[in-house]
């Protein structure tokens, strides 16, 4: 005879606090899915002139994946639909296996964010905010929104967040992290100036198509290395932050540096410290040591964690960084998904281990406060 | 014994060993000096136009930002490095150095029209081994080369300089018109690899794309910063198009690269190697696997905390190989105090490996001279 059991006793992973997700990527369920959330007037402008971005596939990044849609093989629902689509598959597959109490959007894919049309790319990022909200936080609490933004049109971003930062179902800022230039130049200051007034985090997911070359010395040939820029690239976003002042000028600004590895912080925080040294009389704007500036103010997320032979050597890198810098994520649904039980492959203590999977997070998200 | 030869071989002042400097920079101090090493229609062509007189600096290094020269090594009135007595005196003698490396940084190099690059580097050479390398038998030179615009004429080159066995490896720059691995520069490794001679890929940019992976940095200080990245670009470029398979004696040295980020750069690479490696069939082993035969690294810059000698030996141990690094003082560009090349607490038992056995491992041509100079001696 089956016996019905009562829900409180197949909840027992509840009984351990939960892990934060800082990387999770909801896709469309279809190619319609924003339109209820676009005007029509921007809907036909999709329809007919689709995605103009500054690369050279309108329908697709550069260099082809290397596995259908970025995908985990098994992470295609069952019911069909692109891997991130369906929410009751993913609160199966990822949040209740893993016990995710709070898990970050990151809507990735279609572009709003790096049109060279401002106004449709405001429209679009506008419609992808709104679209986070109706398919994915609100029928499911444990998700928490990004307010995403056109970086490159700093009016019409600074008006999204304005709208946005008070809705508690929003627990961050995400911008390209690849934007028409580095990150740290003054056109992008309105956009820090407001989401330090409204006390949000600004999560810089790798992405976007600035134009220029992904590495300095040209395109190169294949995805291995596309995949691979993701991590030098951000290194040069936070040298511009850091060297523009941006932390000077905006110093109780949080920012988390997602899907980008971790493990070059400490070599590129040395670098800068020495040539800061030698020639802080060209950035007299920048009063302490980069160093300082990063283990203030920026946080880096987990995936996708590198893999030292020797599993000490990772750890020696994250005691130089500092283990309250560190957020973990899963990067869910793609092909290098990290699982939060085989991704550190050396002892830690009960309190890194927290501060890690869980700690760390809710702080910087102030996820005690989010909806 | 010659009394030169006995000079340089006395004890040494940073370390008590040999050492051999794989890079330092001797200045072009303007284009006139090479007018003599031009033909009548080159000649002619520059001076009517007036390109003889103007003066073309590198934007990847401004000549008086503190970098690009310590205070104590700048040339009055000219450019630092274009002097030869000062520099034996301040590179050489100071640091006890058989031999030293000159990597000139010239305009030749990067100029648009190709046949006015080649004719450049050329007159370069000539003039290099005319006015330094026969004034000092410490010096060794890398073959100045226009291969961004041209690997054609850069063949070229190697084939006129290489029969001069001072001129020990090639000089390229890091970021030119394609990224390092393309087939478009396999003639100018296959060259080089047939004459035992090394490929230097040194810091700067023909500017033919933004200096940076992310744009446009503002400042100078934020551009050089950023200058590893683009080293990892050209790494990671030149081991996934095949450059190391198709190419089994080559060897690439990277200087004023920094290395304290090569051990994330091998976990990362491995990794994502491991994951794709479908794409690239030709690449059988991980990319550190490469990197341990085929890659070298100048010691200067030190990227790593003076103060925590600790962390720059933990470093090297997570670079799995003391054959990795060669040691140089970046002449003059400003990395370090008096003679401290090897930061304190430098770990001791690879002083002599950095400072003489990997150079000499590296450098075929320079194993070669220390032979005949040992013959000499005998």
């Amino acid at each position: 005879m089956n016996v019905q059991v009562s829900p409180d006793k197949i909840k027992p992973a509840q009984a351990k606090p939960g892990i934060v997700d800082c990387d999770i990527h909801p896709s469309f369920r279809n190619k319609d899915a924003l339109k209820p959330f676009m005007s029509k007037r921007w809907w036909n402008h999709y329809e007919t002139y689709g995605s103009f971005t500054r690369k050279v596939f309108s329908t697709y990044l550069p260099y082809p994946r290397m596995s259908p849609d970025t995908a985990r093989a098994d992470a295609w629902p069952p019911n069909g639909g692109a891997p991130g689509s369906d929410l009751d598959f993913l609160r199966k597959q990822l949040l209740d296996q893993h016990n995710i109490t709070h898990g970050i959007l990151h809507p990735l894919r279609i572009g709003g964010y790096d049109q060279r049309n401002l106004e449709f790319g405001a429209a679009m990022c506008s419609a992808i905010n709104d679209w986070e909200l109706a398919d994915w936080v609100d029928p499911e609490p444990r998700l928490k929104g990004s307010i995403y933004i056109p970086q490159d049109y700093p009016e019409a971003a600074v008006k999204e967040i304005e709208k946005r930062a008070g809705d508690p179902r929003f627990v961050q800022i995400t911008t390209a992290a690849f934007a028409s230039e580095p990150l740290g130049h003054r056109r992008y200051w309105p956009i820090f100036e407001v989401a330090e007034a409204a006390d949000i985090t600004i999560g810089m997911h790798i992405g976007g198509m600035p134009g220029h070359a992904i590495t300095g010395g040209g395109w190169p040939s294949f995805y291995f290395e596309h995949h691979f820029s993701n991590a030098p690239i951000m290194e040069s976003v936070i040298i511009s932050l850091v060297m523009e002042g941006v932390f000077e000028r905006f110093p109780k600004l949080r920012m988390v540096f997602v899907e980008c590895d971790f493990a070059w912080v400490p070599a590129a925080c040395w670098r800068m410290d020495k040539l800061w040294a030698r020639m802080r009389d060209e950035v007299p704007h920048v009063k302490r040591p980069p160093s300082e500036i990063v283990k203030t103010n920026m946080w880096f997320t987990t995936q996708p964690i590198d893999e030292p032979e020797n599993p000490e050597h990772l750890r020696e890198t994250m005691e130089w960084l500092g283990f309250d810098r560190i957020l973990f994520a899963t990067d869910y649904p793609h092909w290098d998904f990290d699982d939060p039980d085989y991704t550190f492959k050396f002892k830690m203590t009960p309190q890194e281990r927290a501060a890690i999977f869980r700690e760390n997070a809710m702080k910087v998200y102030k996820l005690d406060k989010a909806a | 014994m010659s009394e030169t030869l006995k000079k340089n071989r006395d004890p040494m002042t940073i370390s008590g060993y040999d050492a051999i400097d794989c890079d330092i920079h001797p200045a072009v101090p303007n284009m006139q000096v090479l007018m003599p090493y031009l033909d009548d229609y080159w000649r002619d062509h520059l001076t009517s136009r007036g390109t003889d007189r103007i003066t073309l600096h590198l934007t990847s290094y401004p000549p008086n930002a503190p970098l690009s020269s310590r205070p104590d090594w700048r040339v009055k009135g000219g450019l630092a490095g274009q002097d030869v007595d000062q520099l034996r005196t301040q590179a050489l003698d100071a640091f006890g150095s058989r031999f030293a490396i000159c990597n000139p940084i010239y305009a030749a190099q990067v100029l648009y029209n190709e046949d006015m690059s080649a004719v450049l580097c050329s007159a370069v050479n000539q003039w290099f081994a005319r006015e330094w390398l026969d004034r000092d038998p410490r010096l060794r030179a890398s073959i100045m080369v226009p291969s961004s615009q041209s690997p054609q004429l850069t063949v070229e080159e190697i084939e006129r300089c290489a029969g001069d066995k001072r001129f020990v490896q090639v000089l390229m720059l890091c970021q030119n018109e394609l990224p390092l691995g393309r087939r478009y520069y396999w003639p100018v490794y296959e060259a080089a690899e047939r004459h035992g001679l090394p490929i230097a890929i040194h810091a700067g940019s023909s500017y033919r794309h933004a200096p940076s992976n992310a744009g446009f940095p503002s400042f100078f200080v934020e551009e050089y910063a950023g200058v590893s990245q683009n080293f990892k670009g050209q790494l990671l470029n030149m081991i996934a198009e095949g450059v190391f398979v198709k190419f089994p004696n080559l060897k690439v040295i990277l200087a004023e690269a920094g290395f304290t980020w090569l051990p994330n750069f091998c976990w990362r690479a491995d990794k994502i190697w491991r994951g794709v490696r479908r794409e690239v069939p030709w690449v059988k082993e991980a990319p550190s696997e490469y990197i341990k035969r085929h890659v070298r690294f100048t010691l200067q810059p030190i990227d790593a905390p003076e103060n925590e000698p600790k962390i720059l030996e933990r470093v090297i141990d997570q670079m799995g190989s003391d054959d990795l690094l060669l040691f140089s003082t970046d002449y003059p560009h400003w990395h370090f105090e008096g003679t401290d090349a090897l930061p304190k607490g430098f770990p001791e038992h690879l002083k002599k490996k950095v400072l003489f056995d990997n150079p000499l491992a590296t450098y075929g041509r320079i194993r070669d001279a220390i032979r005949a100079q040992e013959k000499e001696v005998a």
